[in-house]
């Protein structure tokens, strides 16, 4: 792999950067790998890379039905914090933050992980309330979050209007500055890239249609739009089309996959410098480096594969905008797009074993697994080379649907994304 | 200076009324009609901008909404400022102020195009190669660097006063774009007495006939137009873009009606959302224009063939005096004609095709226009405005040598691309015609139809795409306003983004403000060269709304303030206001929290609430709780399936505490339940979950039960609900009353009748959430506070006073008295939070029975709820605080509970909190800690009942 750096910029700009390479290969699909990872997202690339770097298993593909990183990876809003309130979810989500931390590096591919603090506001004594629980939680997790008074929220966010005339006024917020946003392709890219270099094949627009399980119930094979592929290892990292992918070998999982939209303004110069969101007026917006404000908000209420949403989400999502937000009124949407999430019923994920020996599954983050993408990745690959799940991934079992021992983030403070 | 470029033949500008405005603080002269771009060429004024990356000057290149460069911000007052609008598509009025974007420290002598020296190692995507080291740099100074730079226009920073409406519409035809397909369409269904609706983005219909210089053209637009405002069905709607397809052929259109203006009024709606539904759409939205993709095709001055016929006929302006044409379609040949005719010098006609025959070619011949074909151009020259042309002849496949040509203006076109954005939104499937070298609607999912140039051009009308010929591909554009040339694209693909959707990301090709309008074939075109496939191997990206972009304010229309969400306020608010209230919200409602009385502090006041309630009587406004009239004879059938609790024993007139849960067996909503009749229940919930609550019942009514006979009726808003609730409630309420014997024995604790009071139809029940003698009286909303004022009245010579949530809270915290969403969080069980009792055990089934017998759900671990006592009697715990069986307080610890209440209570003289603590109810009596910032503070747990443990008062 060349190295990546602004002196390698800098040299090849003398000749006209005629001489860097593809960031992947297209091979042909082999007829058997050791392990096989459907769906190049940024959890099934990352969680290939993992293979491959950290547990010594070279020969794996990654199946995309596609294009990489055209699912939700390179469509969400991109925000990353940990705050979350259980431990479980705590210890999942941090891992992931302090895997963005050094991401770039790892992966020499600059993922523009931006830790400008994501803020959320409290507008009334509930959520004053909800977010200090969270607060006191993260602290004693070692998770950085710290409540803010209105006033000094305005110093982070100097756009708040923290008027007490406003109809949702603001009484305060929650702060994590270790929290922000990345370039979503940046990561497909890099984790593409750099597993490619050890070898892993990124198979794209070969769709997944069948999995074949041998006499005792293993997965055996899969079927694919460019054939048949042999392995005894299978990871599914389908986001919205889990449960389908599933289904072909037999597994039902509680998971309802729903549109999400989001939408972006057109460029402006600097405004916005971190990410605020509001549980209670349902909307959320930070502004990206290109100087495009980032928005969005929650599902549509019905499930669907369409990739669309409703108008009147999109509507209400810039309702609470315009209220936050008055200055914004004349600003314009530029682009508007959903993608298909999956929802467990505690908006918790799956990374576990299923019944089936051999398939792996990492599932269920819904609107909000951007931000575990190198966390998810890495525990995925972890639990497919060892057979078990990691103390992180363990707790998110299918099994706890049956038996309630739910992690119930959205239950616990109405926190989406 | 003054229109030194115009003309008197413009056919839609009214020479009659001169107009002033201003670009960049100088002073300009434009006609009514013109737009900002035309009145600024006809002063010969072709800079207009500054390109996204490399700041390199930038003009004009189209006349409508595919204009890459001319972005201005165009300003009304400091709140009014509207970033990035297309210069193309301001209407001009009387004292425009319109500023360049972009630029420092100005437009001509701007510092960012220092960029354009260092292009060579600034290439698509540079930025994920670099920037990595150290690591901290990215966030500290690289990021914030790149983000200033980045940014077109400044956004506004004050709230925007102007108006958004909205509005619903339905019709049998929708027609989109009124040019001359489009008006062809609306007659033909006007005529069959059809409901129909036409609109076109521009201020006047027509359409490409509006660009025409024959006489026919302007003769049938006003025919027509005469002859469709005489149906009565059909409404014309101009500057009105048809902006996304939804589903089930409902169209968002954004009106803009006073963007035009010079002084709107205050208060005039300046843009107005239409969600139209229509029975049939026909898309006649015709075509865009193609630029051509050559070294230096970015000056300023170089433009699309039809945008410069536009604004010679439409607007009577000559974009220049001595112009090169480079054309890759016989449009090119009609522009340069009527240049020609208007008095330009046609320098030269470039044809990129080898052997071009046509009837305009043929026409140019005849009128000496100097034609050369088989060329290409390698080349422009000028700074802020083009000063000649290279171009070179294609000799088998080679370029050879080029001449230099002297010009001051460059049209080109490549033919023209179908509009094909809203179709495609529809979901509509593409297909690539390749004789016409265009993506054309086929199979349609709704129900539409493209007519015109939207469905797809004439015979084999395909011009050119991709990029002419050229070494030199770094400044060759294909994206102008995100800056993304040849040589990005080169580099895309070379480094393996094969899939147009990765190019568009990875180049930004596509991305900017004209949403690709003039970029996205071009770059198809260019890739498909590049890999040699053929263009539809190389994919399609997807159309997305909006159309154009459209201001965030139509989307919001009137919901802003208090229209944002509904306020609703119980009928005793105005009382609460005159007392000083201090109020809280609590999901849509307003409620006093508390009643401070002169300098008292929330503290003090809540202090003196509880003790009134505790030593004589208190006065709370309940009449937020949600209220549900379950009627039918399977009502208490219902009522067992849906709560925890049984239901058939409850006799009439009594009451009963009712819990309910989620499917999963969380504890959902509660609230005390009467019955009225053997069929009739007066039901209550949360204030908050009043909706939820009704909803979930009736799925369960509708769709799981639909054997049950029962009616349910929100009765929230019918009842004001007045609780008075001390030890002298019966005194103060019993004169008032008639129709029920509220003496101790004949209406005890959870009982519930009917009966007057004051004269007022009443709903009485005997109720209490401070663990005192209490009543809540339900009235009709209308008498809310006339009977809340009689009570008040009444209850003077007793002391009563007035309380608010906050005092409400603290009192039933001090009988352990649980707060949904306070003290349960969605993952609490009956059980644990003490409500076990409740459960109807002998019940076949209940939402939540079967989830609590899971596994997790009997966990000895589980979290339970019970009462924390200070060891400092003083110290009020902070609620949120995190409880741990060691005082050792930094990370990692073993977190055990949670501080839910925390109050301190006057009635005790300490501090109470209650808290839910991993198999806390085994516990009384251990210490633990609730871990602080600053220190762990070391408590005692109990049960969670601090006061009148026995229950006693309740009966008095
Ligand atoms: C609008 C929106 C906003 C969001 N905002 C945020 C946010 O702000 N923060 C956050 O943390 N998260 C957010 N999310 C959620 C986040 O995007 C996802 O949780 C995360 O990206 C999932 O990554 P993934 O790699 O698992 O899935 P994906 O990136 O979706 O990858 C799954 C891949 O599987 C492929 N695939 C599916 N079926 C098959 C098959 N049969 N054969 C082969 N391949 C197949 C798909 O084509 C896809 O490429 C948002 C999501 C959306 C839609």
């Amino acid at each position: 792999m060349r190295l990546y750096s602004g002196f390698a910029l800098l040299k090849a700009g003398f000749n006209g950067q005629k001489n860097w390479q593809s960031l992947w290969r297209s091979p042909e699909p082999k007829p058997a790998y050791d392990a096989i990872i459907i769906g190049a997202g940024g959890h099934g690339l990352g969680a290939a890379y993992y293979l491959a770097k950290q547990h010594g298993i070279r020969n794996i593909a990654v199946l995309e039905k596609g294009w990489v990183g055209g699912g939700n990876t390179g469509r969400n809003t991109t925000i990353i914090r940990s705050n979350y309130l259980f431990n479980e979810s705590a210890a999942l989500y941090d891992h992931a933050v302090k895997l963005w931390e050094n991401l770039s590096q790892t992966l020499n591919y600059n993922v523009m992980f931006s830790q400008r603090g994501v803020m959320m506001l409290a507008h009334n004594v509930h959520d004053v309330q909800v977010f200090k629980r969270h607060v006191h939680a993260n602290r004693c997790n070692g998770v950085d979050n710290e409540w803010l008074s209105a006033e000094q929220a305005k110093v982070f966010c100097p756009p708040l209007n923290i008027s007490a005339n406003m109809r949702y006024p603001i009484l305060g917020a929650a702060l994590q500055r270790r929290g922000g946003t990345a370039r979503h392709d940046a990561v497909a890219w890099g984790y593409a890239r750099a597993a490619d270099d050890l070898g892993v094949d990124i198979i794209e627009n070969c769709e997944v249609i069948g999995i074949r399980r041998d006499a005792t119930g293993a997965v055996e094979a899969v079927e694919t739009s460019r054939g048949l592929i042999r392995t005894k290892k299978l990871g599914v990292s389908a986001s919205g089309h889990t449960s389908v992918v599933l289904g072909m070998a037999g597994v039902r999982l509680p998971l309802e996959s729903y549109p999400l939209q989001a939408l972006v303004s057109e460029p402006v110069k600097p405004v916005f410098p971190c990410v605020v969101m509001s549980n209670t007026i349902h909307a959320y917006i930070s502004q990206s480096d290109k100087g495009e404000l980032v928005i969005g908000a929650g599902t549509d209420a019905y499930t669907s594969y369409t990739q669309r949403g409703g108008l009147h989400i999109s509507s209400h999502t810039l309702e609470a905008i315009c209220e936050l937000f008055p200055m914004f009124r004349r600003m314009r949407m530029l682009r508007n797009w959903g993608g298909i999430v999956d929802v467990t019923p505690d908006r918790s994920p799956i990374i576990a074993k299923t019944p089936v020996p051999g398939l792996y599954v990492n599932c269920g983050w819904g609107t909000g697994g951007f931000k575990a993408t190198p966390g998810a990745a890495h525990l995925l690959a972890w639990t497919m080379a060892k057979d078990e799940p990691h103390t992180i991934n363990a707790p998110y079992t299918i099994e706890r649907f049956r038996d309630g021992y739910l992690i119930d983030e959205a239950a616990a403070a109405a926190v989406a994304h | 200076m003054g229109n030194a470029f115009r003309n008197k033949d413009g056919k839609y500008i009214d020479y009659t009324q001169i107009l002033r405005f201003t670009f960049d603080g100088k002073i300009y002269q434009g006609y009514k009609g013109d737009t900002l771009a035309s009145a600024l060429l006809a002063n010969g004024v072709h800079l207009l901008g500054r390109s996204f990356k490399y700041h390199r000057p930038r003009g004009i290149v189209a006349a409508g909404a595919d204009e890459p460069n001319a972005l201005v911000t165009v300003q009304r007052d400091h709140a009014r400022t509207t970033p990035n609008v297309k210069a193309t598509q301001v209407e001009l009025y009387e004292g425009l102020i319109a500023e360049s974007q972009n630029r420092w420290p100005n437009l001509r002598f701007d510092v960012g195009a220092l960029n354009t020296l260092i292009s060579n190692f600034i290439p698509a995507g540079f930025y994920y190669k670099t920037f990595m080291w150290p690591r901290q740099a990215w966030g500290k100074f690289y990021e914030p660097f790149i983000r200033g730079v980045a940014g077109l226009g400044v956004a506004p920073t004050e709230a925007d006063p102007d108006r958004y409406s909205q509005r619903f519409a339905h019709c049998d035809v929708l027609v989109v774009g009124a040019g001359r397909a489009g008006l062809a369409a609306a007659m033909e269904a006007a005529e069959k007495g059809l409901r129909v609706l036409i609109c076109d983005e521009q201020n006047m219909f027509g359409g490409s006939l509006l660009s025409n210089a024959d006489v026919q053209s302007t003769e049938s637009l006003l025919q027509t137009m005469e002859k469709l405002h005489q149906y009565s069905k059909v409404t014309c709607l101009k500057r009105t873009i048809a902006f996304g397809y939804f589903p089930h052929n409902m169209i968002g259109l954004c009106e803009r009606l006073t963007e035009h203006l010079p002084n709107p009024a205050k208060g005039d709606v300046r843009e107005r959302l239409w969600q139209v539904r229509a029975r049939h759409v026909i898309l006649a939205t015709g075509a865009l224009e193609r630029p051509l993709v050559f070294p230096g095709n970015d000056r300023p001055g170089v433009m699309l063939a039809g945008a410069a016929r536009t604004y010679l006929n439409r607007y009577g302006v000559l974009p220049g005096k001595n112009i090169a044409c480079v054309v890759g379609h016989d449009n090119g040949y009609l522009a340069a004609l009527e240049l020609q005719q208007a008095g330009a010098t046609i320098a030269v006609i470039a044809d990129v095709r080898t052997k071009p025959v046509g009837r305009y070619i043929e026409q140019a011949r005849q009128a000496g226009l100097p034609i050369r074909s088989g060329m290409t151009v390698t080349g422009t020259g000028g700074y802020r405005r083009v000063r000649n042309i290279s171009v070179a002849p294609i000799v088998n496949g080679n370029i050879d040598a080029s001449d230099t040509i002297r010009c001051d203006t460059v049209l080109m076109t490549g033919g023209y691309t179908p509009s094909v954005h809203l179709f495609s939104q529809s979901r509509g499937k593409l297909e690539w015609k390749s004789e016409q070298n265009a993506y054309i609607p086929s199979q349609s999912t709704e129900n539409l139809s493209s007519v015109g140039s939207a469905a797809g051009l004439a015979g084999n009308d395909r011009g050119v795409i991709g990029a002419l010929p050229m070494t030199n591909k770094s400044t060759a554009f294909v994206d102008w306003q995100n800056d993304v040339t040849v040589k990005d694209i080169d580099l895309a693909t070379r480094e393996g983004f094969h899939s147009i959707e990765h190019i568009k990301r990875y180049t930004t090709s596509g991305m900017a403000t004209d949403q690709g309008k003039t970029s996205n074939i071009n770059t198809l075109g260019i890739v498909s060269n590049i890999l040699q496939k053929p263009v539809p191997e190389i994919g399609l990206t997807t159309f997305r709304m909006p159309y154009t972009p459209v201001s965030f304010g139509i989307f919001a229309g009137f919901a802003r303030g208090d229209l944002f969400d509904p306020v609703r306020t119980t009928p005793m608010h105005s009382w609460a206001i005159e007392q000083n209230a201090v109020f809280e919200d609590v999901s849509l409602w307003k409620r006093a929290r508390y009643f401070p009385r002169n300098s008292e502090s929330m503290n003090e006041a809540v202090a003196r609430e509880c003790l009134a309630v505790r030593a004589s009587c208190g006065l709370f406004d309940a009449s937020t709780l949600g209220k549900i009239e379950v009627v039918g004879p399977d009502a208490a059938e219902f009522l067992n399936r849906m709560y925890i609790n049984a239901w058939s024993k409850l006799t009439v007139g009594k009451c009963r505490y009712g819990v309910l849960c989620r499917e999963d067996g969380f504890v959902m909503d509660d609230g005390v339940v009467g019955r009225l009749a053997t069929d009739r229940f007066h039901l209550t919930t949360t204030t908050g979950g009043a909706a939820r609550v009704l909803a979930m019942m009736e799925d369960y009514l509708q769709t799981e039960w639909q054997d049950l006979q029962v009616w349910l009726t929100s009765t929230t808003e019918q009842w004001a609900v007045i609780a008075v609730q001390g030890p002298r409630a019966r005194d103060i309420i019993a004169p008032l009353i008639s129709g029920i014997d509220i003496s101790a024995h004949a209406f005890p604790h959870m009982s519930i009748g009917e009966g007057t009071i004051h004269g007022i139809t009443m709903r009485l029940m005997r109720v209490s959430f401070t663990g005192e003698l209490g009543y809540e009286i339900n009235v009709p909303a209308d008498h809310g506070r006339a009977i809340w004022e009689a009570i008040y009245e009444a209850g003077q010579a007793h002391g009563i006073t007035p309380y608010g949530t906050e005092a409400m809270h603290v009192l039933r915290a001090e009988k352990g008295y649980v707060i949904i969403g306070q003290e349960t969080d969605g993952t609490a069980t009956p059980d644990d939070v003490g409500l076990s009792w409740a459960i109807g055990k002998a019940k076949p089934d209940y939402v939540g029975k079967r989830a609590l017998i899971r596994q997790a759900m009997q966990a000895p671990t589980r979290k339970q709820l019970v009462g924390l006592l200070t060891l400092d009697d003083q110290v009020v715990l902070e609620e949120g605080a995190q409880i741990c069986a060691t005082a050792a307080n930094t990370p990692p610890m073993q977190l055990i509970g949670h501080v839910t209440s925390s109050y301190y209570s006057a009635t005790l003289g300490r501090s109470i909190a209650l808290a839910m603590v991993a198999g806390g109810r085994t516990c009384y009596g251990k210490t633990l800690y609730v871990l602080m910032p600053s220190a762990a503070i070391p408590v005692t747990l109990t049960a969670p009942v601090f006061y009148d443990e026995k229950g006693e008062q309740v009966n008095g």
